[in-house]
C-alpha cells in the first residue's frame, strides 16, 4: 500500500473516532434526555440541563483541539505536513 | 507607536483596542453620574464603536484579489476565531437567544448544541480540505472539483438562496438596535445599518471585513458578559454564575410548581400584543420529545457545516493545520457566548419570578407594577404587558408577558444597573448584527463577482474590474436585503434557521463527498444540489400552506428531508454516470494531504 493510501487510511480512522465522540454528545443521550434530567449534574444543575448549557457544548470544543492535534500526528508520520508554518 | 508587520503586532493593536474600549466604558458611566441622559449614552456607545470599524474598514482597504477575496491568507489561528465568532454569532444569538432559553426552556436548547455540534463537522470534514484546494469561495471548490459551469451555477444559487435569507434578518437587527439607540425611525434606520456595514467591508473585502469582526468581537462578548456577571453579583447568586447559579434554576423550578402553568383562554390571549409571550413551559426540565431535540440539533449541525460565510473564514488561514485550529478557537470563543445565554435567562427569570426578591413582580398588585419605571418604559417599548385575566387584583405568573429581546434588553435595567449597561448592550447587539451580515453580504457578492462573473461570464476580466464588479455587487446586495428588511416579513430567528436548512439541503453533501467519496462525480453533484434544494424548499412550502409533513419533520428542520433526498439523488446519480477522470481523482487525492501546492494558484 502507498504512503499516501495508508495515511488516508488513517485520517478516515481518526475522523470514525471523531465523529462517533461528537454523535455520542450531539445526539446519542438526548435519547434519553428525560431519564437524565431526573439525575444530578456538574456543579449540582440537573444533568440534561447542564449537557444542553455547558457540558455537550465544551466537550465540541475539545474534540476539535484533539482532533487537530491527532490529525498533525498523522500528517507528521507519513511526512504530509506543511513547512515552515504555523 | 506600532513597529513592524501589521500581522506581527495583532495582539498589541487589538489589545490598545480592548483597553480603549474600557476606557471608553468607564468615562460614559462618569458622564452617566454628572448627569448624561440616557439617549445621549446610547448614541456616543452606537457612533463610537460604528465608527472604529469604519476607521479600520478604510485601513483595510486594497487592490489586490488574494486579499480581498480571502485577506491574503495570513490571518493568525486566534484572531480568525474570533472574526468567525463573530461572523457566526449573529444579532439574533445576542438578542434573541436568552429569550428563546427563557421561554422555550429545553426544546429551544437544541439550538445551543446544534449551533455548536457543527463545527465538530466543519474541523473534521471540510475546511482544512477546502483551505489545502485553495479557493476564493466555496462554488469555487464546487465548480473545480466538478467541472462544468452548471455545477459552479447551482452552488451559487445554493449559497444565493441561504445567505440572502439569512442576511435580511441581520439588516432588520441593526435597524431594530439602531433605530432604538439613535431614536430614529425603523424605515432610515435600516438603512443607517446598511451603510455602517458597507463601510466594513466595501474598500477590503475580506481583508476589512477579518479585522472588523476581531473588532466587533471584543465589543460583542464585552457587552455580553460584564452584564451576566454583574447581575449574578448583585443578586447573590455567585460571583462565577456559570458554575453557581445550580440554586437558582432549582429554585425556578420549585416556583413554577408553586404558581403552575395557567392556561389562558384564547379570548385573554388576544389582548396580548404581538411577539409577546408568557412562561408556559418549565426552565430546566425536559419538555420536548428526544426527536424533536434531536431533529431540530442535527438540522443545525448540518447547516453550519454547508453556510458559506463560515466556510470561507477558513480560506484565510495560513495553512492547512491553522485552519483545523482555527475550527477549534472559533468555537472556544462561541462557547464563551453560547454558555452564558441559559445563565442570562435564568437570572433573568427569577429576578421577574421570585416573590422574596426586591425585583420579582409575580405575585404583587398589578397596579404597583404598572408604576414601576422600568415596566413603563418597556410597555411603551412594546416588549412588556401585564393584563388581570382572572380580576383579582394580584400579578400571577399567567399574567406577564414579556418580548424575547427584553431578556437581553431589559435584564440590566430591571436587575437595577447603571444606563451605561444598556448602552453597551445595544454596541454589542449592533456589532454582533453587523459582522454576520458582513460576512453574509461579502459571501454572496463574492461568489457572484468571482464564480458568475468572472469565471462564467468574463474569464479574462482583469483584476481592476473584478474588483469594481465585486463592490458593486456587495452594494447592489445590501440595498435589496434593507429594502427586504424594511418590509419587515418575518421575524429575526424564524428566517436564520430557515438559512441553515436551505444550505444543508443543496450543499452538504456536495460539499462533503466532493472530499471524501473519490467517485462522486459532476452529474452526480449537479443532481443532489439541485433535488437537494428544490425538494427541501418544497417541503417548506407544502408545511407552510398546511401540509401535515411526516416524520416529524417540521417548517424549521425541512433540511432533513432536502439533505436526505441530495444523498440519495447524489450517489444514484453518480452510480450510474462514468467515474471522474484520472486528473480529477489525482485532485482529490492532492486535496487529501496537507503538504504540497494548493490545487487552485496563489491568484485565480
Amino acid at each position: 500500500m502507498s504512503k499516501q493510501a495508508q495515511h488516508w487510511e488513517k485520517t478516515r480512522g481518526l475522523l470514525m473516532v471523531t465523529l462517533a465522540i461528537w454523535f455520542v454528545f450531539s445526539i446519542g443521550i438526548f435519547l434519553f434526555g428525560a431519564e437524565m434530567g431526573e439525575m444530578g449534574g456538574p456543579f449540582g444543575y440537573p444533568l440534561t440541563y447542564w449537557f444542553t448549557c455547558q457540558g455537550s457544548l465544551g466537550i465540541f470544543v475539545i474534540l476539535i483541539f484533539w482532533f487537530a492535534n491527532r490529525q498533525e500526528k498523522i500528517d507528521e508520520e507519513f511526512g504530509f505536513s506543511e513547512k515552515g508554518d504555523d | 507607536m506600532i513597529k513592524g508587520n501589521f500581522i506581527d503586532n495583532l495582539p498589541r493593536v487589538y489589545g490598545i483596542y480592548t483597553g480603549g474600549f474600557l476606557a471608553f466604558i468607564i468615562i460614559m458611566a462618569i458622564g452617566e453620574q454628572m448627569g448624561m441622559t440616557s439617549k445621549a449614552i446610547g448614541i456616543c456607545f452606537v457612533a463610537f464603536t460604528v465608527a472604529i470599524y469604519a476607521i479600520i474598514g478604510y485601513l483595510s482597504r486594497t487592490a489586490q484579489a488574494d486579499a480581498y477575496y480571502v485577506a491574503g491568507r495570513q490571518v493568525p489561528t486566534v484572531f480568525n476565531g474570533m472574526a468567525t465568532a463573530a461572523d457566526w454569532m449573529s444579532g439574533a444569538s445576542f438578542v434573541a437567544m436568552a429569550g428563546g432559553i427563557y421561554f422555550k426552556g429545553y426544546g429551544y436548547m437544541a439550538l445551543l448544541v446544534g449551533w455548536t455540534g457543527g463545527y465538530v463537522l466543519v474541523a473534521s470534514l471540510l475546511a482544512p480540505y477546502l483551505r489545502k484546494f485553495g479557493c476564493y469561495t466555496v462554488p469555487d471548490f464546487i465548480g473545480t472539483r466538478y467541472g462544468g459551469n452548471l455545477s459552479r451555477f447551482l452552488a451559487v444559487v445554493v449559497l444565493t438562496v441561504a445567505s440572502f435569507t439569512y442576511v435580511t434578518a441581520q439588516i432588520n437587527a441593526t435597524g431594530t438596535i439602531a433605530s432604538v439607540a439613535l431614536d430614529i425611525p425603523f424605515q432610515y434606520a435600516v438603512y443607517v445599518g446598511l451603510i455602517s456595514i458597507l463601510l466594513c467591508s466595501m474598500l477590503g473585502g475580506m481583508r476589512g471585513v477579518t479585522w472588523t469582526q476581531v473588532a466587533q468581537y471584543i465589543v460583542l462578548i464585552i457587552a455580553y458578559l460584564l452584564p451576566v456577571f454583574w447581575i449574578s453579583n448583585k443578586m447573590g447568586a455567585g460571583f462565577f454564575p456559570h458554575f453557581m447559579l445550580a440554586d437558582e434554576v432549582a429554585r425556578i423550578a420549585d416556583l413554577e410548581s408553586q404558581f403552575g402553568f395557567v392556561k389562558n383562554s384564547a379570548a385573554d390571549l388576544a389582548t396580548v400584543p404581538k411577539g409577546l409571550a408568557g412562561i408556559t413551559k418549565a426552565h430546566s426540565a425536559v419538555n420536548a420529545t428526544p426527536w424533536a431535540f434531536i431533529s431540530l440539533a442535527l438540522a443545525m449541525m448540518m447547516g453550519t457545516a454547508s453556510l458559506p460565510h463560515v466556510m470561507m473564514r477558513y480560506f484565510t488561514t495560513p495553512s492547512v493545520k491553522a485552519a483545523r485550529k482555527s475550527v477549534g478557537w472559533s468555537l472556544f470563543f462561541i462557547f464563551l457566548l453560547y454558555s452564558s445565554a441559559p445563565m442570562l435567562a435564568t437570572l433573568s427569570k427569577l429576578s421577574l419570578m421570585d416573590p422574596n426578591l426586591a425585583t420579582g413582580i409575580i405575585g404583587k398588585s398589578i397596579a404597583d407594577v404598572q408604576a414601576i419605571d422600568w415596566y413603563q418604559n418597556w410597555n411603551q417599548a412594546n416588549l412588556m404587558f401585564v393584563s388581570d385575566f382572572n380580576g383579582n387584583g394580584t400579578l400571577e405568573l399567567n399574567e406577564f408577558f414579556m418580548g424575547g429581546k427584553a431578556v437581553v434588553l431589559a435584564t440590566p435595567e430591571i436587575a437595577g444597573l447603571p444606563y451605561v449597561i444598556s448602552g453597551l448592550v445595544a454596541a454589542g447587539g449592533m456589532a454582533a448584527a453587523m459582522s454576520t451580515a458582513d460576512g453574509l453580504i461579502l459571501a454572496i457578492a463574492n461568489a457572484l463577482s468571482h464564480d458568475l462573473y468572472y469565471k462564467i461570464i468574463d474569464p479574462k476580466a482583469e483584476t481592476a474590474k473584478r474588483l469594481v464588479v465585486a463592490r458593486v455587487l456587495l452594494v447592489v446586495i445590501g440595498f435589496a436585503g434593507a429594502t427586504i428588511a424594511a418590509m419587515e416579513i418575518q421575524g429575526i430567528l424564524g428566517s436564520v434557521i430557515w438559512a441553515f436548512d436551505f444550505a444543508m439541503s443543496g450543499l452538504f453533501f456536495p460539499l462533503v463527498l466532493g472530499v471524501w467519496w473519490k467517485r462522486a462525480n459532476k452529474e452526480g453533484a449537479i443532481a443532489g444540489m439541485a433535488l437537494g434544494l428544490a425538494s427541501g424548499m418544497g417541503y417548506l412550502i407544502w408545511v407552510r400552506n398546511g401540509g401535515s409533513g411526516f416524520l416529524g419533520i417540521t417548517q424549521l428542520t425541512f433540511g432533513i428531508f432536502g439533505s436526505a433526498v441530495s444523498l440519495v439523488s447524489m450517489v444514484v446519480v453518480s452510480l450510474m454516470t462514468p467515474a471522474p477522470d484520472a486528473a480529477t481523482q489525482k485532485m482529490v487525492d492532492e486535496v487529501r494531504v496537507p503538504s504540497g501546492k494548493s490545487i487552485l494558484g496563489k491568484q485565480h
